[in-house]
């Protein structure tokens, strides 16, 4: 009934706004607002970032090499293992440090478990409600008790594996400049390497539910940047490449890339030079890096029916589960190449500079730090995924409203949200 | 009981790592749903119910004007006000921006500095009345539980205010500060973590704030003896907790 009648005021050419004050299931804080014209046309739109901004490239100035992944893991609660990861690696790479392979695999074991942890909270927490008609998680405990418990148990195996590697999960403590400040358990990693096991099936279900929510028909062919790897599923090293040819090492990124104030938003939005917006992600790493997914999550994939390359944002979610395979079985494989040795770390101060780019979950983050010969910071500079995202999900808007514009003012309003969600942007990160 | 207790879940400036924390307790999750009504929680729920709330949890310090206007609005509609980690209870590594002209911090970020309205980064007791403090960067899920449970009980939560120092103890760890030199902010620091760092061989950083009574000039010249200069202690004290006064005088005021 409503609907009939909001279409007829739609069809009698009346202007449109669309205005959400505090998105809900995003981390931050974050405002839509869209204006669109009598004849369907956007006249205005702004994902109006107004999380406080924290200026953390200016209170890491005059700290110690040493303590930037301590303080920069503070960016953000939900990928602290990140931004942990590029610090020490923008540092190491700053002060001429290369760290054993040992090392190399741990972090990756890490990053691949903080993934886990935070894909599944956007799967499961805070998109799925919008794909099965509730308003939160919290509101399908009567009718989908197993799908939430399926839920807590992916997240909760992520959360125990950085726990395991890191002392705990938000947070940890022990990825240090060079290595590690401890080792993990062996027995304890074996136990882990259990529950991978059986984890499986969950994953695969996973994939299976996120194949068959009914996704919004939309598709723009922006760029799609990730880091990748001929040889591995790049996560903690690689070239930034990207579907329309770009191919630079971490420490040109600045060449190529670019951010610009906008008066609404506390996030800076980054552009390609000369060219435009792109996107980051699971989506465009999927899309860029599908041949060293791992055999499972490729048959995965095939079998529910998921073709990449992929143009729809909202498959970010299809991607995400198709990501939960492949994380699964790499940290199996890593557990099991791993044999776990005490290394010494040696560590001399230099004054340089160091760039890194690593895939934190919501897409490619860059860090990139000035030392002095004391190894105290005299620059940053510091991109986080939902920065490289703000313009482009302005630019997917844009075309996503005109193409939905004759459904009722309610439904424009979840879908658009669906879509900043399928981004799933770590607001606070953006405005570090 | 008739009524569940009503719970809030708010963020301020801070990174939502505390309400991670509390999204965390996978295991009891659904037990808590039991409990407790969660009525506004904006990174879980779409519909929030702003009317009273029995308990509010707030993460985050506090750092722009509005911010000063809400976490008063959300006092006057909230019994029990829990300051729910370091950056609401004194504004946690982001205070550290204290101490450089405000001016000179948003230069080094944006290029136009007139749209944005940053103050100092404060507590939210600087604004408003707290009944409790849930130490820590985060807090540790035993204690978020802890004051929970004291507050459906309606008790005194246990939460602890020695220092790291006892924690270590317990877990028979040799002194990091005697018997390796190291920095280990553990004597002054409240416990509560379970003593995490020193027991994973790394000198605890001061993540969850001052214990209660701390002698911070006492380890600051320990600190000195180990070879620390007066730049590295300030560094030391000027990062979770440089704004409470137990520690504002080794942070450098």
């Amino acid at each position: 009934m409503s609907r009939k009648t909001v279409e007829l005021k739609n069809t009698l050419k009346s202007k449109i706004n669309i205005d959400v004050n505090y998105l809900a299931r995003v981390e931050g804080r974050g405002a839509l607002n869209i204006n669109v014209s009598k004849d369907g046309k956007v006249e205005e739109l702004r994902f109006r970032i107004y999380e406080p901004p924290r200026f953390f490239e200016s209170i890491l100035i005059g700290r110690r090499y040493d303590e930037v992944m301590e303080l920069a893991s503070r960016i953000c609660g939900i990928c602290p293992v990140a931004h942990q990861i590029t610090a020490l690696r923008a540092v190491e790479n700053a002060m001429g440090i290369e760290p054993s392979q040992q090392t190399k695999d741990l972090r990756k074991l890490m990053a691949i478990s903080a993934h886990i942890q935070s894909n599944v909270l956007s799967m499961y927490f805070l998109s799925l409600p919008d794909f099965m008609g509730y308003e939160s998680i919290i509101a399908m405990m009567k009718n989908h008790m197993d799908i939430i418990k399926r839920g807590l148990r992916l997240k909760k195996l992520g959360n125990d594996i950085t726990d395991l590697i890191g002392g705990r999960a938000v947070h940890p403590v022990t990825a240090v400049v060079g290595g590690f400040s401890a080792l993990p358990d062996k027995n304890q990693l074996q136990k882990i390497r259990k529950r991978l096991i059986e984890a499986k099936q969950d994953a695969f279900e996973t994939v299976e539910l996120f194949s068959k929510i009914e996704i919004p028909k939309f598709k723009r062919k922006c760029e799609h940047l990730a880091i990748s790897d001929s040889k591995v599923y790049a996560i903690n090293h690689g070239r930034l490449r990207s579907t329309k040819g770009l191919d630079i090492d971490e420490m040109e990124y600045r060449e190529y890339i670019s951010e610009k104030q906008v008066s609404y938003s506390t996030a800076l939005h980054s552009y390609i030079k000369n060219q435009d917006s792109f996107m980051v992600g699971p989506l465009p790493r999927v899309n860029l890096n599908f041949n060293q997914l791992s055999p499972d999550a490729k048959e995965a994939s095939r079998n529910s029916g998921g073709k990449f390359p992929n143009f729809n944002p909202f498959a970010s979610h299809f991607a995400r589960a198709i990501e939960l395979v492949h994380n699964i079985d790499e940290s199996i494989e890593i557990i099991d190449r791993t044999t776990i040795k005490d290394e010494k770390r040696k560590i001399a101060c230099k004054a340089g500079f160091g760039a890194a780019i690593t895939e934190a979950p919501r897409g490619s983050l860059y860090h990139s730090y000035n030392l002095d010969n004391n190894g105290i910071v005299r620059r940053v500079d510091i991109v986080p995924p939902t920065a490289h995202n703000a313009y482009n999900i302005e630019m997917d808007m844009n075309e996503f409203v005109e193409s939905i514009i004759d459904l009722p003012i309610d439904e424009i309003r979840l879908k658009c949200e669906m879509l900043i969600r399928a981004y799933d942007p770590c607001i606070s990160c953006s405005a570090h | 009981m008739n009524e569940k207790p009503k719970i809030a879940v708010f963020k301020f400036t801070g990174c939502a790592g505390c309400q991670l924390e509390l999204l965390h307790l996978e295991d009891i999750f659904l037990d808590l749903l039991e409990l407790f009504d969660l009525t506004y929680w904006a990174m879980i729920k779409r519909d929030n119910d702003e009317k009273e709330w029995d308990i509010s949890l707030v993460e985050g310090g506090i750092s722009t004007p509005e911010e000063i206007e809400e976490i008063k609005q959300i006092r006057k509609k909230t019994k029990y006000l829990v300051a729910f980690g370091d950056c609401a209870i004194s504004g946690c590594i982001p205070s550290i921006r204290n101490w450089i002209p405000q001016m000179e911090a948003e230069k080094i970020v944006y290029t136009d500095t007139s749209m944005i309205h940053s103050t100092k980064v404060l507590g939210i007791g600087e604004y408003v009345k707290v009944d409790a403090l849930l130490k820590g960067c985060p807090p540790h899920r035993n204690n978020i539980v802890e004051l929970l449970k004291s507050a459906v009980l309606k008790i005194r939560p246990r939460l602890r205010s020695h220092p790291v120092c006892v924690e270590c103890k317990f877990s028979d760890n040799l002194c990091l500060i005697t018997s390796k030199k190291m920095a280990c902010m553990g004597p002054v620091t409240s416990a509560g973590c379970g003593a995490i760092c020193p027991s994973l061989n790394r000198e605890c950083e001061g993540c969850f704030g001052p214990m209660s009574n701390p002698n911070s000039s006492a380890l600051a010249s320990i600190f000195r003896e180990i070879g620390l200069n007066e730049k590295d202690i300030i560094r030391k004290f000027r990062k979770y907790a440089g704004m409470s006064s137990k520690f504002r005088k080794e942070a450098g005021h």
